[in-house]
């Protein structure tokens, strides 16, 4: 199998983000730190296969956020996300 | 129902099973009765939760496949034989029986009855599920767009919700069908008999110039092929909206 079979989209994931943010987040947009291009996170790269999720830009493949979760806490790294946008 | 993509925490619940359709040799049609569902968009899903004696849990996500419009909630779910979910789901799972899920999810890969663009589905295999929702919702509610469906599925026995599809196109809701079959095709079989091609994709495609929505949904090579191609012809990506399913999964 390939890493590309493995890729999946922000759908994959909007469940996980809706228990994080209580919020539909498919919708909002979100700008890379790399290259400053502004994706939907429904569109955006998933990858479930590693430890955690890790979603990258489709644009530049740079990580946009990482998130784990384990013994009850979550873990969420959003060093590649300037920016989430979305409606109240 | 107009009350879907509702916010706040998302909660598991049960469904009970009322009733399972067998769609082709590995697929199956979930039929749940979810008490107080709050009602779904189409072409949203669910997380469904197993839970092992030893308290080992699996969660994996299945498009809705009913219409906003239908009381009870729809999967329609394929059998992966290396799966840690889908074999219990097709095979094991008994009317009656209750199965766990949250939802509905998800509010990108949507489309709403009031979107009067020519609307474009291309779905690759159970990348048919949410666009039958689509077309559920859009025979339910006579909706005024003009509806184009390619789906490319192995052979004639792979392709879900045959005779639907085939009655709803004769029923004159202004839904057209395109099906190609790629590994095996019947005896004076009339569709396509190849992968998705540019040239394919020319003869089934809205004109540029319509400006359609398109909902494009299968494997993760299915539907960058088929972006790709749409892209190439001269379509804005915006109008595109996608979803993959990747080759893990089950």
């Amino acid at each position: 199998m390939r890493q590309s079979d493995l890729k999946l989209d922000g759908n994959a994931i909007a469940g996980l983000l809706r228990e994080i943010f209580t919020m539909e987040m498919t919708n909002a947009e979100s700008t890379c730190a790399g290259c400053g291009k502004v994706h939907a996170v429904g569109r955006v790269d998933v990858y479930l296969n590693a430890p955690g999720v890790v979603v990258r830009c489709p644009a530049c493949e740079q990580v946009l956020m990482r998130i784990v979760r384990g013994r009850g806490r979550y873990w969420i790294d959003l060093t590649g996300t300037r920016c989430l946008e979305f409606k109240e | 129902m107009a009350r879907a993509a509702v916010l706040g925490r998302l909660t598991w619940q049960l469904g009970e099973v009322a009733e399972l359709i067998q769609e082709t040799p590995r697929v199956s049609s979930l039929v749940l009765d979810v008490p107080d569902w709050p009602g779904h968009l189409a072409g949203q899903h669910v997380d469904v939760r197993l839970t092992a004696e030893d308290g080992y849990q699996a969660q994996r996500s299945y498009s809705i496949a009913s219409a906003p419009e239908s009381a009870q909630v729809t999967l329609t779910v394929e059998r992966l034989p290396d799966g840690e979910v889908s074999p219990y789901l097709v095979g094991e799972l008994r009317t009656g029986e209750k199965v766990e899920l949250r939802g509905p999810i998800g509010g990108y890969f949507v489309w709403r009855a009031g979107d009067e663009r020519p609307l474009l589905l291309i779905g690759g295999g159970s990348g048919i599920v949410p666009l039958m929702a689509m077309i559920r919702h859009h025979a339910a509610t006579a909706a005024a767009a003009p509806v184009r469906l390619l789906y490319s599925s192995r052979s004639i026995e792979d392709v879900i919700y045959k005779d639907e599809l085939a009655r709803l196109t004769a029923d004159d809701t202004g839904l057209a069908v395109a099906h190609t079959l790629t590994r095996s095709q019947p005896a004076g079989w009339e569709g396509y008999s190849r992968r998705i091609d540019g040239e394919m994709v020319a003869e089934v495609a809205w004109p540029k110039k319509d400006a359609p929505a398109v909902f494009i949904c299968g494997p993760t090579a299915f539907v960058e092929t088929a972006s790709s191609l749409l892209v190439e012809s001269g379509y804005d990506p915006a109008w595109i909206r996608t979803e993959r399913f990747g080759a893990t999964g089950g």
